[in-house]
């Protein structure tokens, strides 16, 4: 067996999310819209927030949908969702697969309030908060997610906070299942995708979605970059299932932060002439409190 | 079945008897009666809808959208600061084509927060591409929401029925109130033409770019003139089946004879008739005109009514700030340019933020107008309040 062909094993490839968009080389969102809903497979209803994923892949007249599409607005994905569940439920219609989804400045920003809602009100849905830590679609601006350090339209000297948790956040609903996941494990992903669906209530899956356009890292190496994410421990992968945190992922061999910052122009400014600037050592204590607390 | 009851209640058990699957709502005074007796009815088994108790009327039109999309009859209702905070979706849920039916509670907007009746809620959502239908009373709000739910699945366009807040939703008044039977027989199940089901994979809600946007713009104004035919149609066979008229684009009283029209919409034209019958005995003509579907606007209905008549004047709960009277435009845009100027179209503010209309601030209307035209006034400001300087 070839390395690929062991990296693709179980993997689930229906092209529901087809090609054919017009996502940048390498986009973390796209890989990502089209593992979800090949895991989820045919009986599926996507329900997308504005933002990237659903302008690189709803132009009338040719989407690249295969599945039903829903699109209405930036902030209220999960409340969409909620209506269709609510009319599937009225109509006696069903079962289905429901996901909402939308970036995280549509998911921790602007519609934190209708995910809330869903949550709070136990609709059977998932909702898939694709992360690449800025408002991509409007030209890179800084959202709730966007990290310490890093450089957007709108922090052109580094941001000054922390990124928002919101899979803790998620959990403290008492919603009965979390996962985080990125766009370098396919099967990981995507069994989280099939473990979420097999579970009756509301469903939260965080998936670091990096982009190449306000990442500044070249499109190759998108899957380096959640690697790298993960073994730096700035982005932990985890289940919460029914509130007990299980299935942390363990790090192999922890990796310093400054690897991971060194492959994205967004960090640029923090190495200047080479010599870290003193927010490195803050965006590694970062990582190891994300460490120390999920034990990874 | 006639019942002494109140406005609120009176909308959500012929709500209830139009079968939506799914309703969604926010409280905010005064709608809150419908939905806490829409919640009752569903509560109580009455009902079989999904009944989705959401965080915000943001949510709550999310929600009726989706489930509309989705397949159902979808009923939500609300008011002022909800319309407003609604309004996205508003506009959303009409370039869709989503046939939902909201019941607008009419009510005065902030600042300053106020709780009580005018209609510059409905108003400020006029442009969304919805079928707005004004009540009169308890009986044409409740006999509306049925003709509403039959327009808007005909025409695939969402419609409004809005209803004067307090005024009309808290009022008991006798309701001739129908049964399930007769409003099965008279509303049939809803046909949605696209719907997101996995069985015929399809997208709804791309987006447009300039090859394509303009022309969804243009077919849904030419839906919303086309609806006209179907308003008609149905309030026609709601007069037959149910044996008196209500909704329809206008309706008039005493209008032939009259040397003075009123125009004006909504629940203050029970005040106004009740002068008209006092002036008439005092010798004066003045008549009513009364606008019951605001969109689409009946301008032909209006033209016909109003085409002998010289002296009109026109009173509303509601202004453009900085430009004047809205339903006055919309009147005197119903003649063509060259009858204009042998007209004297006056236009009124009035009853804002529940401030009362009386009948002596209606006598003072005609007789001030019967002098000479006004371009644009308020009428029962309490000019004592006004600093010179703010005059
Ligand atoms: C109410 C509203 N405000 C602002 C916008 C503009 N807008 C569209 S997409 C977007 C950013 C999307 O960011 P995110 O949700 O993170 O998705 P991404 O494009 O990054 O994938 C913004 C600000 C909008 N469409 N609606
Ligand atoms: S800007 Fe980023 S998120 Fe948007 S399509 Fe390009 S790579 Fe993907
Ligand atoms: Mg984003």
């Amino acid at each position: 067996m070839t390395e690929k062909s062991r990296y693709l094993e179980g993997v689930e490839k229906k092209d529901l999310f087809a090609h054919g968009h017009r996502a940048c080389g390498g986009c973390g969102q796209a890989l990502a819209a089209r593992l979800v809903h090949d895991a989820a497979g045919e009986n599926t209803i996507a329900c997308v927030a504005t933002g990237c994923l659903e302008v690189f892949s709803s132009p009338y007249p040719d989407p690249s949908w295969r599945i039903p599409f829903l699109h209405s607005l930036f902030e209220n994905s999960a409340a969409v969702a909620s209506g269709v569940e609510a009319a599937y439920k009225a109509l006696g219609k069903g079962p289905v697969n429901i996901i909402a989804q939308g970036g995280d400045g549509s998911t921790a920003d602007i519609g934190f309030q209708s995910i809330s809602g869903m949550f709070e009100r136990g609709h059977n849905v998932l909702y898939v908060c694709y992360d690449n830590e800025a408002y991509m679609n409007t030209g890179v601006q800084r959202s709730s997610f966007t990290p310490y350090g890093a450089r957007t339209t709108t922090t052109p000297t580094g941001n000054r906070t922390r990124k928002k948790n919101l899979p803790m956040i998620a959990a403290d609903h008492g919603i009965p299942y979390v996962a985080t996941a990125t766009v370098d494990d396919f099967r990981d992903l995507q069994q989280k995708v099939k473990k979420a669906l097999s579970i009756e209530g509301p469903k939260y899956i965080h998936i670091l979605a990096p982009c190449p356009l306000g990442w500044g890292h070249h499109g190759e190496l998108t899957v380096q970059v959640c690697r790298l994410a993960k073994d730096t421990g700035l982005f932990p992968i985890f289940e919460i299932v029914d509130g007990k945190l299980t299935n942390v992922r363990k790090i192999p061999v922890k990796v310093p932060v400054e690897e991971y910052l060194k492959l994205q122009g967004r960090f640029k400014h923090l190495f200047k002439r080479g010599v870290p600037a003193k927010e490195v050592a803050e965006i590694q204590e970062i990582a190891n409190e994300n460490i120390e607390r999920f034990n990874l | 079945m006639l019942k002494q009851i109140e406005g609120s209640h009176a909308v959500a058990e012929v709500v209830s008897y139009c079968r939506p699957n799914v309703i969604s709502a926010y409280p905010i005074t005064p709608q809150t009666h419908i939905v806490e007796e829409l919640a009752s009815i569903v509560g109580r088994g009455d009902l079989d809808a999904e009944f989705v108790n959401v965080e915000s009327e943001f949510s709550a039109a999310s929600v009726v959208l989706g489930a509309s999309a989705a397949g159902a009859r979808a009923y939500t209702a609300t008011t002022s600061q909800g319309l407003m905070l609604m309004s996205e979706v508003i506009y959303c849920i009409a370039g869709m084509r989503l046939p939902i039916v909201l019941t607008c509670a009419n009510r005065a907007i902030s600042a300053p927060l106020s709780i009580w009746n005018d209609q510059q809620d409905s108003m400020a959502v006029r442009d969304a591409g919805w079928i707005q239908l004004h009540a009169e009373d308890n009986q044409e709000a409740s006999d509306l929401h049925i003709q509403a739910f039959k327009i808007a699945e005909q025409t695939f366009l969402p419609t409004m029925v809005c209803m004067d807040g307090f005024i009309l939703t808290h009022a008991f008044e006798p309701v001739d109130i129908p049964e399930q039977k007769e409003v099965d027989a008279f509303l049939p199940a809803f046909k949605p033409k696209h719907i997101v089901d996995p069985r015929w994979p399809r997208g709804i809600g791309l987006f447009a770019d300039p090859r394509f946007y303009m022309e969804t713009r243009y077919i849904l104004h030419r839906a919303l003139e086309k609806s006209q035919e179907v308003i008609k149609e149905v309030s026609a066979d709601f007069a037959k089946v149910f044996g008196r008229e209500s909704g329809g684009f206008i309706k008039t009283y005493k209008l032939k004879e009259a040397d003075l029209v009123i125009v004006s919409m909504g629940s203050v034209v029970g005040t106004i008739k009740e002068l008209i019958d006092k002036l008439e005995e005092e010798g004066k003509k003045v008549g009513l005109l009364q606008i019951c579907s605001y969109r689409p606007f009946p301008r032909k209905e209006v033209y016909n009514a109003l085409k002998d008549k010289t002296n009109i004047t026109v009173l509303e709960k509601c202004i453009s700030l900085g430009r004047g009277g809205i339903l006055a435009s919309d009147i005197r845009w119903s003649f063509p340019r060259a009858e204009k100027k042998e007209r004297n179209i006056s236009s009124f503010v009035a009853g804002l933020g529940g401030r009362n209309i009386s009948i002596d601030d209606l006598r003072y209307m005609v007789e001030k107008v019967e002098k000479e035209p006004v371009e644009f006034g308020f009428l029962g400001l309490r000019k004592e309040l006004i600093a010179e300087k703010d005059m």
